[in-house]
């Protein structure tokens, strides 16, 4: 199949976006059962045949677990399926289709060159509490701290989150909210979370505002674009974590 | 390098940390707006008394003036109410004002390709805002101090209702702006919810529920006035 693409090339970083621009290519022979990544790379081994810069983009694992990858294709973060940029695949689209491909868009990731944003945001989201403490030495035996099974399932549905930051370029605010709740979530409802429960969701929401991000107003394309299917239901609880540590007595 | 393993104390009071907080200041909107919310359905309900006639409605205008007497002296309550609901307004305003300048800065570059998004209701909170508050400025002047009504006459709220609700084009902007209170209600209800921490996937479809028949209600309810005005139900 053959497919008209225009992406968005940027040679260096610029956090206005004005150095770059919509780019045409015509790329063919196509195959269906290429991911979105590789019909990629197919176009950049014809652009370094003839000469010219290849696509910048991110991908590492290509298996959809990393949250390395992740593009705005036709106004839709990772596309039209629910799934990552990776694991996107050709027959979803039809010959003859006109694509565009545009990197994640918000303040705080700003572009460093073609599809490439830098996302270290969300590293220092997780750096002001999305850990927990534990003591060094031999591993605890598995049943010294006790989790009820529906626990352990909400917080591994939040832990599913890989960090790939397809819910802030879905956002209209470009907000980080989905991605910061998935985080306090998945620990704040386990046992091992319990110690740092208040600190770690004032310290988080504190570095996603100082961050630049923008606010929630509850419109939902977050939880829509999510490759990993977290709930919206994760910003109501985060909401309610948050107001908790607030009005604690310090 | 070793973790901190005592916590600072919190530089800034209670109030000051959540106000400068999105989700805090959210939570603001959501407290503030359930207030008005809750005004407006007593207001809605007090206001149906004008389908029985003046005698009803006046005297209904009067003991809202009473209320509270004699723990509270003649207009206390109304003063009360007014303060909290003017409070309510103006923090609900500049918290949706502050947060309106965040959102659209945390894009500075938009997208090339455009989709439609959200909701109705969720695309016009902004500008609905902004109508419903413009709306409030001119109600107050119209039924309140009676600056701008064609009767004004002092304690006889059910003759100056009528004499407003008697030219056309206060009664499409009236309309306009109830229909605009049902969207804001439709997704602020609901919202409320989830910025308040209250929702959940098992409660989600009940706050839905609730948000539009809320809208629904107001809305309907509001409107019936000015067509009763309109079709001499009420004259």
């Amino acid at each position: 199949m053959n497919l008209t693409l225009r992406i968005w090339r940027q040679r260096t970083a610029d956090a206005s976006g004005g150095s770059g621009s919509m780019v045409t290519y015509e790329v063919t022979g196509i195959s269906p059962d290429m991911s979105f990544l590789e019909m990629l790379d197919h176009l950049n081994e014809e652009l370094i045949l003839r000469g010219e810069e290849p696509v910048a983009f991110d991908h590492d694992c290509r298996e959809g677990i990393c949250g390395a990858c992740g593009m705005v294709i036709n106004g839709q973060a990772h596309g039209p399926e629910r799934t990552t940029t990776c694991q996107l695949h050709m027959r979803h689209f039809d010959d003859g289709d006109v694509v565009d491909v545009e990197p994640w868009r918000a303040g705080a990731f700003p572009v460093v060159k073609d599809l490439v944003v830098d996302r270290s945001a969300f590293d220092r989201i997780i750096g002001a509490g999305g850990y927990v403490s534990v003591p060094t030495g031999s591993a605890p035996d598995a049943h010294a701290t006790p989790v009820p099974k529906p626990v352990a399932d909400l917080a591994f549905e939040h832990a599913e989150c890989i960090g790939c930051g397809a819910c802030v370029a879905a956002c209209p605010n470009g907000s980080a909210m989905l991605f910061t709740s998935a985080k306090v979530v998945h620990l704040n409802v386990l046992p091992q979370g319990a110690p740092e429960r208040e600190s770690r969701v004032l310290g988080m929401v504190g570095a996603m505002d100082a961050e630049g991000f923008g606010g929630c107003t509850n419109t939902g394309e977050c939880a829509v674009a999510c490759p990993k299917g977290i709930p919206l239901s994760a910003i109501g609880r985060m909401n309610r974590e948050y107001l908790r540590a607030a009005t604690r007595p310090r | 390098m070793a973790l901190a393993t005592t916590r600072r104390a919190p530089a800034s009071s209670f109030i000051g940390s959540v106000w400068r907080s999105t989700v805090g200041k959210k939570a603001v909107m959501a407290v503030t707006g359930l207030i008005m919310l809750a005004y407006l359905v007593a207001h809605m309900l007090g206001n149906l008394k004008v389908f029985f006639g003046a005698g009803e409605f006046n005297h209904y205008g009067q003991w809202i003036r009473t209320i509270g007497e004699p723990f509270l002296h003649h207009e206390w309550f109304l003063w009360i109410a007014r303060v909290g609901l003017t409070v309510s307004v103006g923090l609900h305003g500049v918290a949706a004002y502050q947060l309106s300048r965040r959102d659209l800065a945390a894009r500075p570059a938009k997208y090339v390709r455009k989709r439609a998004r959200a909701s109705y209701a969720t695309r016009t909170m902004r500008w609905g805002g902004v109508i419903l508050g413009l709306f409030i400025v001119w109600h107050i002047l119209d039924l309140t101090t009676l600056t701008v009504n064609p009767n004004a006459q002092e304690g006889h709220p059910y003759e100056n209702l009528v004499a407003s609700f008697g030219r056309w084009y206060v009664d499409v902007f009236y309309i306009a702006a109830m229909l605009a209170l049902g969207l804001h209600i439709r997704h602020g209800f609901w919202s409320a919810a989830q910025t308040l921490g209250a929702n959940s996937p098992r409660r989600d479809r009940a706050f839905k529920i609730v948000a539009n028949a809320l809208a629904a209600l107001l809305t309907c309810g509001f409107i019936a006035i000015p067509i009763g005005v309109m079709t001499g139900v009420v004259s």
